[in-house]
């Protein structure tokens, strides 16, 4: 699903210029559970970036499902983001003056589909995430683990390959971090693949596999046994 | 573009702020408003000073004599002279293009002295001699009877008509007035008409109260042989009398023996140039009318660029999160671009209703209070109408454009990291 070959990135302050990325190899199957983790400044999430499209590496390959992602136009990559992937963002990332359904509905929404086909859906993906009731409310009527349940069921209404998570519990406190994970579990087990970017430990033992990225390299990458949060959630 | 959704966050974003928005639809509301006022005002004012010449034809020169300044062919100079009616044929021959050229007599009036008599009425008014021309020449028509023709001419016929305004001076309400006789200086003539002023304001009441007699009639009965007092010459429509002048006043220099170089000998008015005069005048202050009204428009609409860019500013993230779920960059850039050219097309169109308005308050008003001088019927064209639409688009399309480009300069990774 995601094949990635010696990538590399830098930024550029000032004068200095910070190698961030220092030879990514990295590949992933449909269907995995990644959680990357690594400290601070460790480039996790300059990599989540870059296979979400936000960023571009300096040099290496970037294939998903099978399409080479290089030298994208904006408009290119609006389009490939709107189709092969789902956003999670630690802050949510909603619109605060759209409605809960609303703002389910804006991928579908750029991708054209119909008005009414577009609510339907929607409101089908709420109920998935278990906020129907709340689908007429804004965000700021909603609670955080609530926020991130919308923002899960917005990155999956447009039926991504990949889903994307930069420290979906991050903001967080633990019992609604298990929730917001048993639902990441749950779409997994859908055969959705889906990576996440975290730093708690614990988080990360509820995915399949873990890499750790160190200065900007990977030090680790394993298959774990996944620990499933459906039981702390009562 | 006629997207519900699209309208639907048009709207939201526009009333997210109601103050905000208001302020800045102010400024191009009282842009276009000021326009509209400006336009109408000038519309009103050059209806008014227009009026003067309704009915006139305004292609006409008036051609008097004077006296000489220079001595000519053995003539002295300070010579009194006249036009005489044989100038007349003259000029027709001479001078190609001309549709009227109107001989004309008249008797000098003294005020007070009464020089119209009929039964125990009397009054002083001015009596011309004409040819049956002079009536495409004033603007005035007949309204009872008919006017001088001719038979008139030919006959001598001690016929006249009179201005509607000195039968009400003269005669009883109900009293007909075909058939009588007004005694003019001592002669006895039949009036066989009645006039009336096509023009209802200013002097109009003065014009009305005027006798027209056949040339010859007049010649006769006042002793002027073949003198004219002065003409009235019209040239044909899509010919300038101002060009043909020159040539007419050469013509009767040579035919009165006035030395070609004497400027003063004889006297005329061109009330073609005056026409044109006024009419540039008007031309010089419509563009000042639309100059200042732009302006005041464009300020406006850099109110609005300014609130644009304002709210792009505050919607960076947003712009960000749309970009990550995978909207269009072109989206984005027409969002902001209906955004600026609903607000300014919807301030535009208050302005001009407000325009509109404010327009049919002036006419209601002057209807009220009567005719006031110099200034009739305020309006603007729906030409202009349509043109200041398709101003307020196009302003609103550019008002747009750099907050536009601006919202997607951001890249969307950095868009999203903003707060």
């Amino acid at each position: 699903m995601i094949e990635i070959k010696d990538l590399h990135k830098s930024y550029k302050m000032g004068s200095n210029s910070l190698h961030v990325l220092k030879g990514i190899n990295f590949s992933c199957e449909a269907g995995e559970l990644v959680a990357i983790m690594g400290s601070s400044g460790s480039g996790k999430s300059t990599l989540l970036n870059i296979l979400g499209m936000l960023d571009e590496a300096d040099s290496g390959s970037y294939t998903l499902d099978g399409v080479p992602i290089k030298n994208l136009s904006e408009t290119k990559a609006a389009q490939y983001r709107n189709k092969f992937l789902g956003f999670v963002f630690q802050s949510f990332n909603l619109i605060n003056y759209k409605s809960a359904l609303e703002n389910v509905a804006l991928p579908l929404y750029y991708q054209k589909v119909a008005r009414k086909e577009r609510q339907e859906k929607s409101l089908q993906y709420l109920e998935r995430v278990g906020l129907k009731e709340w689908a007429t409310h804004l965000p700021s009527e909603l609670s955080g683990g609530q926020k991130q349940r919308v923002a899960i069921a917005r990155a999956m209404a447009a039926e991504p390959k990949v889903l994307l998570a930069d420290e979906p519990t991050g903001a967080l406190d633990s019992k609604t971090s298990y929730e917001v994970m048993d639902l990441i579990q749950k779409i997994n087990d859908e055969g959705n693949t889906i990576l996440v970017v975290t730093h708690e430990p614990d988080i990360a033992e509820m995915c399949k596999r873990v890499i750790h990225l160190k200065d900007g390299v990977i030090v680790e990458d394993k298959q774990v046994e996944q620990v499933r949060a459906a039981q702390y959630v009562q | 573009m006629f997207n519900r959704d699209r309208w639907k966050e048009i709207l939201e974003v526009l009333t997210k702020n109601w103050f905000r928005t208001l302020l800045t639809a102010f400024g191009v509301f009282w842009g276009i408003l000021i326009l509209i006022i400006l336009l109408s005002a000038g519309k009103g004012l050059e209806n008014g000073i227009k009026q003067d010449f309704s009915g006139v034809a305004t292609n006409t020169m008036f051609m008097w004599t004077q006296t000489t300044t220079m001595a000519y062919q053995g003539l002295p100079e300070g010579r009194n002279f006249n036009f005489k009616l044989g100038d007349v044929g003259l000029i027709k021959d001479n001078v190609p293009n001309l549709r009227i050229v109107s001989p004309r007599n008249g008797l000098r009036n003294q005020q007070g002295v009464d020089n119209v008599f009929y039964k125990n009425e009397s009054g002083s008014y001015r009596v011309f001699g004409d040819y049956p021309e002079i009536i495409f020449q004033n603007s005035m028509y007949v309204n009872h009877g008919r006017f001088l023709n001719y038979d008139d001419i030919k006959e001598r016929r001690k016929v006249i008509v009179i201005g509607d305004g000195i039968r009400k001076d003269l005669y009883k309400e109900t009293e007909e007035v075909l058939g009588t006789y007004l005694k003019i200086q001592g002669v006895n003539f039949m009036v066989v008409g009645t006039y009336k002023e096509k023009s209802s304001n200013g002097n109009g009441e003065n014009a009305e109260r005027q006798i027209y007699i056949p040339f010859t009639t007049f010649s006769q009965a006042f002793n002027r042989a073949d003198n004219v007092g002065w003409m009235a010459i019209t040239a044909k429509d899509g010919f300038s009398i101002s060009q043909l002048l020159p040539k007419v006043v050469s013509t009767v220099k040579e035919s009165r023996k006035v030395n070609p170089k004497d400027e003063r000998a004889i006297g005329y008015f061109d009330l073609y140039e005056q026409f044109n005069r006024v009419e540039s005048l008007f031309a010089a202050m419509r563009w000042i009318a639309i100059i200042v009204g732009t302006l005041v428009l464009i300020s406006g609409v850099i109110g609005v660029s300014n609130i644009m860019l304002i709210v792009v500013k505050e919607r960076t993230k947003e712009i960000g999160i749309r970009r990550a779920l995978g909207e269009d960059p072109w989206s984005i850039k027409k969002q902001i671009l209906m955004e600026s050219i609903f607000l300014t097309i919807i301030s535009g169109m208050t302005g001009i209703i407000f325009g509109a308005l404010f327009i049919y308050g002036m006419n209601a008003l002057l209807d009220s209070i009567g005719p006031v001088d110099m200034f009739l019927n305020p309006s603007v064209s729906v030409g202009v109408v349509l043109m200041a639409l398709a101003v307020l688009i196009i302003s609103g399309l550019f008002a747009g454009f750099i907050p536009a480009q601006s919202a997607i300069k951001v890249k969307p990774i950095d868009a999203l990291r903003t707060e």
